[in-house]
């Protein structure tokens, strides 16, 4: 068996890697921004959205494009970074995790910030009534309520983040042992004919996203 | 059809209606009409789109500035409009084997094109070679390197250096032997940048995002503002880069495809290969 060879074990680890560190920093920052999206009024509300949304529909080779523009070595934030740390995030592993977070995040916003709108006012109101302070309302009452769309959107946002493509190879490249993802993986093993080994990692990929989104369908029959 | 037309939307818009659906009826009938008109539009651009004749060119992406240049003096000369598709030689080829209607095929390497030839994608009698290049090392033209030679891409100030991806890119293969040729390819494995085809390792080196890249000399004379070539490799290095052009087996019009190979080894054709630096082959 030729085929389960150290390159494609690579590329597994590393979409796992990539996805779950894009997966939990979405989490720690999608979840309050849909709250304040949510249940705040502030000036520039829905602009916002939309321009946090924008990945989910732009081509993800645009938004690769723009995180170039931004965080390439003479990019607008990346050519600060690299004076004073000489580091630059193009062509690295956290490239990818970078452009998966971008691209996830949407998914994660439009979930929970729907579920968050639909939890009952009233409960909401007694919480207040009771005393609690808006910390403790939104972590014991609102959270709890909206959970199952934000583990939805959490269980999307790892699936979207495994299968990245387009963000990754503008951003991360296509390096051999370094930044090859799966979806990158394939697309060079696809290139260069060797089709036995994308096979391999085709239906294992299928496979992996698959059991995700069975995941997503089954938690939320159970809660339903 | 005009006709059939308006009776069709008359008799779903016809008496058995009484008045009261007769407001929503409308409606109904607008999104009908906008419908068919959409319909409408979609047959007649695509009749219009098949009306010329049209050949299919598959061309390294190294060759995209000549070859656009050839292409405008071809289209009005044969009536026919050549539709281009660049890209790096190894996924062109996968392309045709994946059965891409192609007609004509011009890779920037020989190893590419006996693969088409072996797996008999092409029609070898109209193969012919009909342009030579180089392989030079470019840094950006801003960058304070003190890089001299390929030698010098092990050094320490040199971070990243941007190659083809020499799996399916030639520019890449030729990278890779140039490489071996100085024996400095584990020294600078690390370094290394794989592009997807040559065009994005110039763009890299344009951008500033990698000290150092390994292009062709054509590519880099585009770019000859914003990039530096530090040194042509002796062609004792690597292969010959020599294109060669043939055309696809299946192609549905042999004589436009045999006209564009004959457009480029005439002297016109030679004329322009020269302006953007290949060098046309006897």
């Amino acid at each position: 068996m030729t085929f389960m060879d150290e390159e494609i074990f690579f590329s597994i680890r590393l979409s796992l890697q990539v996805a779950s560190v894009a997966t939990a920093l979405i989490i720690l920052t999608g979840i309050p921004t849909a709250y304040l999206l949510a249940r705040k009024n502030f000036r520039g509300r829905e602009i916002l959205d939309v321009v946090l949304t924008l990945p989910l529909v732009l081509p993800p080779t645009v938004t690769g494009y723009y995180l170039i523009i931004v965080f390439g070595r003479k990019g607008i934030i990346g050519s600060t970074i690299y004076e004073w740390t000489g580091w630059n995030i193009m062509f690295t592993w956290q490239a990818a995790v970078l452009a998966s977070f971008v691209v996830a995040f949407p998914l994660m916003l439009k979930t929970a910030r729907a579920a968050i709108e639909s939890v009952d006012e009233n409960f909401i109101n007694v919480s207040y009534t009771l005393g609690h302070s808006e910390w403790k309302t939104a972590l014991l009452v609102i959270l709890p309520l909206a959970k199952r769309g934000i583990v939805a959107g959490v269980v999307l946002t790892f699936a979207r983040a495994m299968g990245e493509f387009g963000a990754t190879l503008m951003i991360a490249g296509n390096l051999p042992g370094r930044t090859d993802t799966m979806p990158i993986a394939i697309y060079t093993l696809a290139g260069s004919g060797e089709w036995s080994k994308a096979h391999v990692m085709v239906i294992l990929l299928t496979m992996i996203s698959g059991f995700f989104l069975y995941i997503v369908n089954r938690y939320s029959k159970r809660i339903l | 059809m005009g006709k059939s037309i308006s009776s069709f939307i008359k008799f779903l818009s016809g008496d058995i209606w009484d008045s009261r659906q007769k407001e929503f009826d409308m409606k109904k009938r607008h999104r009908l009409f906008i419908v068919l008109f959409s319909i409408c539009l979609v047959t007649l651009t695509a009749s219009f789109a098949s009306a010329s004749e049209a050949i299919t060119v598959s061309a390294a992406i190294s060759l995209k500035n000549a070859f656009e240049e050839i292409g405008k003096i071809y289209e009005p000369k044969h009536h026919t409009k050549v539709i281009f598709n660049f890209g790096a030689s190894g996924n062109l080829l996968k392309q045709i084997a994946g059965g891409a209607p192609v007609d004509v095929f011009a890779s920037a390497a020989q190893k590419d094109m006996d693969e088409a030839e072996k797996q008999g994608f092409i029609i070898s009698e109209t193969r012919r070679n009909f342009a030579g290049n180089s392989v030079v090392l470019i840094v950006p033209a801003d960058a304070k390197t003190s890089l001299k030679s390929f030698e010098g891409l092990s050094l320490a100030e040199i971070k990243r250096i941007a190659a083809g991806n020499p799996k399916t890119v030639p520019a890449g293969r030729y990278a890779d032997e140039v490489f071996h040729y100085y024996n400095i390819l584990d020294l600078i494995k690390e370094k290394l940048i794989f592009t997807e085809n040559v065009r994005q390792a110039l763009d890299y080196v344009v951008r500033g995002e990698v000290d150092a890249g390994v292009v062709y000399a054509t590519d880099a004379a585009i770019e000859e503002k914003t990039v530096r070539v530090v040194v042509t490799a002796p062609e004792s290095s690597h292969k010959p880069v020599i294109y060669p052009v043939a055309i696809v087996k299946g192609t549905k019009n042999k004589p436009a495809a045999m006209a564009f190979i004959a457009l480029l080894r005439s002297a016109q054709g030679k004329e322009i290969l020269q302006k953007y630096g290949f060098q046309p082959t006897q």
